[in-house]
């Protein structure tokens, strides 16, 4: 699990890449967090191109991250998520709160 | 059902091994020739499996899951996932999209949805007095299959 963040124009890209589970997912938290708090960005982008595996672990990682940003009025948009990891998305309607866009890390 | 071949082990509920678990299940099914999103599906649904039981079946101590995996001659995965922890209390409820007994901890109650969406057949059972069975079912699909008689034929 490695997660990388560059701000590129008022938006902050965190690339999250390896593999997203439980037994990742609280340095995930933890990580993007610190990265989330730090930040002066008007929108943030998750980059999930060099993401290997992710289960619905992720959504849980995700949406904790979105209720986090909502408070200080900062949307969260998705980027490049696999096949797997799409689906569980529609599934949970998690694109009606943290959009996808096409666009991911320049 | 005939099996063609068939695994078992038994895994200590750390959540690292979650991922080996998965990774073991998918090399194993390999020998069908699965589609890259075949195998993909597969993982995602072993994985939630044991993430329930590194989370829920076993919340305060370390236990013991065993994984059984049996290949089917018509091409169909079987994966058997015992516990023998807490148990459930309403599987019906468990099963429900979003329905968590751990909201606090950013949970999304999901599991079962997704392993219903990534698999064919999902049942869900108690194991003896105590813990759960979860029993998974997914039939490949021939396309793998033909793809390599095509091959062995050029």
């Amino acid at each position: 699990m490695q997660i990388n963040a560059k701000i590129y124009q008022d938006t902050l890209y965190i690339q999250i890449a390896g593999e997203l589970d439980e037994h990742t997912a609280n340095y995930a938290k933890m990580t993007i967090d610190n990265q989330l708090d730090e930040a002066e960005c008007k929108q943030v982008v998750m980059d999930l191109s060099n993401l290997e595996f992710m289960d619905s672990t992720g959504i849980g990682v995700l949406m904790g991250r979105y209720k986090k940003m909502k408070q200080r009025g900062i949307p969260i948009f998705i980027a490049n998520p696999s096949v797997q990891a799409d689906k569980i998305f529609r599934m949970t309607a998690l694109y009606e709160v943290m959009p996808k866009v096409k666009e991911g890390v320049r | 059902m005939n099996f063609i071949n068939e695994m078992n082990m038994t895994i200590q509920s750390h959540s690292i091994n979650e991922g080996f678990a998965r990774s073991v299940v998918a090399a194993f099914c390999v020998q069908l020739n699965p589609s890259l999103d075949e195998i993909a599906d597969i993982k995602t649904a072993v994985s939630e499996a044991v993430t329930n039981c590194v989370v829920h079946a076993y919340p305060d101590c370390v236990g013991e899951i065993a994984v059984w995996v049996g290949l089917g001659e018509d091409r169909t995965v079987h994966i058997k996932i015992s516990d023998f922890g807490v148990g459930i209390e309403d599987f019906n409820l468990a099963r429900e999209p979003f329905f968590t007994t751990k909201a606090s901890e950013e949970r999304a109650g999901m599991g079962f949805t997704v392993m219903e969406s990534f698999m064919d057949e999902v049942t869900v059972c108690k194991n003896g007095e105590k813990g759960v069975i979860v029993y998974l079912v997914k039939k490949l699909s021939n396309v793998a299959k033909k793809a390599q008689s095509r091959q062995a034929n050029d």
